[in-house]
């Protein structure tokens, strides 16, 4: 068996960047509550704030608008409970949200808004599913399975236009890597990141909220992020997640031109060298994210299919897994309408910073080989 | 290594081990509902999943909860209705052990499948047939009939030549968090807190019928025909009596239940149907045993066109129609069907 690992599953998780490392070391040492008062309390106080400022920048929001969170859904569950007009009832999301996103407005008897056949939110259903009950809106800005980037800021503007009161909310998890925040943080009221995909460590994102939202907490105690967000705050994880975001940003126009080319090479090099295989998502690949690929193989199970990868040190995902950890129907892709032989036969590769193009052409090759020796059997 | 997150795979997953075999962990989840957790359900995984990171070997999760659905839920339900005693352990052997779950092993290129049951392979003429675990009060071969000599080339029962004192035994020595977990006990998607009545009651519709006796007389009812079987003597409200009174029939369509003394339900024969036979059929003298841990009893047996018919060497009581009926010979198990 092969020692090599070749990582591709950058949308689950990327590698922490070495400047997170560092942070997350160095401020692992510090002893600082930021709470307190006193001068060690201060230092970590200190370093949440910077970071806090520089989250605030590369993202268009202001400081006193960024809540430290354990992580993306975290972040998406706070949102959804905690911000638009209480008394107004109802809450839209579009089908293809993220659990993070779904299950809370689930708990809250939300409206699933249709996508087309390539995982767009469909414009026309959010105008009519939208009314003056409505207290928030949330789409998020790439979807993490199937890489279509969604409408947001026209999204919002359709909202604002139609009701001022409507919060709109976008999960910015998949997106930060290759979008930038700024170009919808005037329109959007929240977005929500998480630090582990773009080279943070785990355990700690963020919501960032517009200055006309108030925020309903839902974690209660000790009152820390002015009162929105209790709980001891994650020191190190924080200032390592701002070390990241600002490499993150630095290198996005270029790594987004870098990624898309290599993703297109993984696209090409894979269908010719595997007839069985399609790309799962109908349209051009200029409006989905550039890190994602996903692909289905007819007549093969992808349950299988990983294991002979991950024999192999491929390390790819089904991207939708159960409390189990085994395989499950995606309802992103029932969402877009493919049949069961599609389902189980799906497969996502995902691209992120470390990606190569040696790691390219090695992944199809065992991907190939794999898919063969299913075949064959 | 099929793990399922009990203590009888986890201790057989480290014999392979010890004996250098290469192990690899698969958990197939199977049931999705309620379970009290025993077999398949998300505590079990994560329990198999502890196991393999323990013992240092990969483990997948395979879903096959579809199939679990098609060939054993869906007849146990279906089953009932029809008034026949279904086995969803058999069938669970019978369509995903060694079925689905040896196939996907195959494609996967794996040179075998090994389960942590209670039994053995014992080679006869060059052929490999399931053969009754050590511990005889554990014995697991009884469930494993379906299996053919040529499954059996790829299967492996590492558990199978120990007691069940032993494999506990081991488990404790080894640290695994499985080595006090009780044993999984009854049908595994079936909680102790609602019961097979809820399950059922749930998915087909449970008739009120009638009790009888064997003129013909109305002696009582019964809440549900579909859960009354052969041979009960319980639970059923029928009145008057002195002698103990046992069902010697059901008629599904008429919703009646016809009960009689014990000698009504004594027979000389049972004929089974849907025969897997290890290697080719068999006739002759054999010892056949009709439920999971029952004695078994001598019969002889003649294959029939489309089955078997079992004479019994001493009259018994009758065999519930969808039984499972294994017969052995010298320990090892010959084949199996269901009584009809």
């Amino acid at each position: 068996m092969i020692q090599r690992e070749l990582y591709f599953d950058h949308a689950a998780s990327c590698p922490m960047r070495p400047e997170a490392l560092e942070a997350l070391h160095h401020w692992s040492t510090e002893v600082g509550n930021p709470s307190g008062s006193h001068r060690a309390a201060r230092r970590a106080r200190r370093a949440i704030d910077d970071a806090r400022d520089q989250l605030s920048e590369l993202c268009g929001f202001e400081p006193r608008g960024v809540i430290f969170t354990s992580g993306g859904t975290e972040a998406d569950n706070l949102a959804l409970h905690g911000l638009g007009k209480a008394s107004r009832g109802t809450v839209v999301v579009s089908a293809v949200e993220h659990p993070a996103v779904i299950e809370p407005a689930r708990q809250l008897g939300a409206t699933l808004v249709d996508v087309d056949a390539t995982g767009t939110v469909n414009l026309e259903a959010v105008r009519s599913t939208i009314s003056h009950d409505c207290r928030m809106v949330s789409v998020m800005a790439v979807n993490n399975e199937i890489g279509s980037v969604q409408p947001i800021a026209t999204v919002a503007d359709l909202c604002r236009e139609f009701d001022e009161d409507i919060v709109v909310h976008s999960d910015f998890v998949q997106g930060f890597s290759w979008l930038d925040p700024r170009t919808v943080g005037a329109r959007v009221d929240a977005i929500s990141l998480s630090a582990h995909k773009f080279g943070g460590p785990k355990g700690v994102g963020a919501l960032l909220v517009s200055s006309r939202c108030a925020v309903r907490p839902q974690l209660l105690g000790g009152g820390q992020e002015a009162q929105r967000r209790s709980g001891t705050p994650n020191v190190a994880g924080i200032a390592a997640m701002a070390v990241a975001a600002q490499k993150a940003s630095n290198e996005r126009e270029s790594e987004v031109i870098r990624v898309s080319r290599l993703r297109d090479r993984l696209i090409q090099r894979l269908l010719a060298a595997c007839p069985s295989a399609a790309l799962t998502r109908p349209g051009p690949q200029a409006a989905v994210s550039p890190h994602i690929v996903h692909v289905n193989f007819a007549g093969l199970s992808s349950e299988a299919l990983l294991v002979l990868c991950d024999r192999e040190g491929l390390c790819a995902s089904a991207a939708a897994s159960c409390a189990s950890g085994a395989k499950a129907n995606s309802h992103v892709l029932m969402a877009i309408g493919v049949d069961q032989s599609v389902l189980n036969g799906s497969l996502r590769l995902s691209l992120g910073y470390t990606t190569t193009e040696s790691e390219i052409d090695q992944a199809v090759e065992v991907l190939a080989a794999c898919v063969e020796k299913l075949v064959a059997v | 290594m099929a793990l399922s997150g009990g203590v009888d795979s986890s201790v057989a997953a480290a014999v392979l081990l010890e004996q250098g075999h290469e192990v690899v962990g698969i958990t197939m989840k199977l049931w999705g509902g309620e379970s009290d957790s025993g077999c398949c359900s998300v505590s079990d995984v994560d329990d198999a999943r502890r196991v393999a990171q323990q013992l240092d070997i990969d483990h997948y999760v395979f879903n096959f909860s579809e199939e679990f659905d098609r060939y054993v839920v869906d007849p146990y339900v279906q089953a009932h209705r029809d008034n026949r005693t279904p086995n969803p352990c058999v069938e669970c052997n019978r369509h995903l052990k060694f079925d689905v779950l040896l196939r996907r092993c195959d494609e996967l290129g794996f040179d075998a499948v090994a389960t942590g049951h209670h039994a053995r392979v014992c080679r006869v003429d060059g052929a490999s047939f399931v053969a009754r675990g050590a511990d005889a009060a554990k014995d697991q071969s009884y469930v494993l009939y379906p299996l053919t000599s040529s499954a059996l080339e790829r299967v492996m029962f590492p558990i199978g030549h120990l007691h069940k004192s032993e494999v506990r035994e081991q488990a404790t020595r080894l640290g695994l968090r499985t080595a006090r977990k009780p044993d999984s006990q009854d049908v595994c998607f079936i909680t102790h807190t609602h019961g097979r009545e809820t399950f059922l009651g749930d998915r087909i519709a449970l008739r009120p019928g009638r009790v009888v006796d064997l003129e013909g007389n109305e002696i009582g009812t019964t809440e549900a025909v579909e859960l009354v079987t052969i041979g009960q003597r319980r639970g059923l409200n029928a009145a008057g009596g002195t002698e103990p009174r046992y069902v010697v029939d059901i008629d599904p369509a008429s919703a009646t239940v016809t009960m009689g003394p014990r000698e009504a339900l004594m027979v000389d024969a049972t004929v089974l149907k849907n025969m897997v036979w290890a290697r080719g059929t068999r006739d002759g003298e054999v010892f056949a045993q009709t439920s999971a841990h029952g004695s078994p009893a001598r019969a002889r047996c003649m294959v029939a066109d489309d089955g078997v018919e079992l004479r019994w060497d001493e009259a018994r009581v009758r065999v519930a129609p969808g039984q499972s009926v294994v017969l052995y010979v010298n320990d090892c198990v010959l084949g199996g069907g269901i009584a009809s």
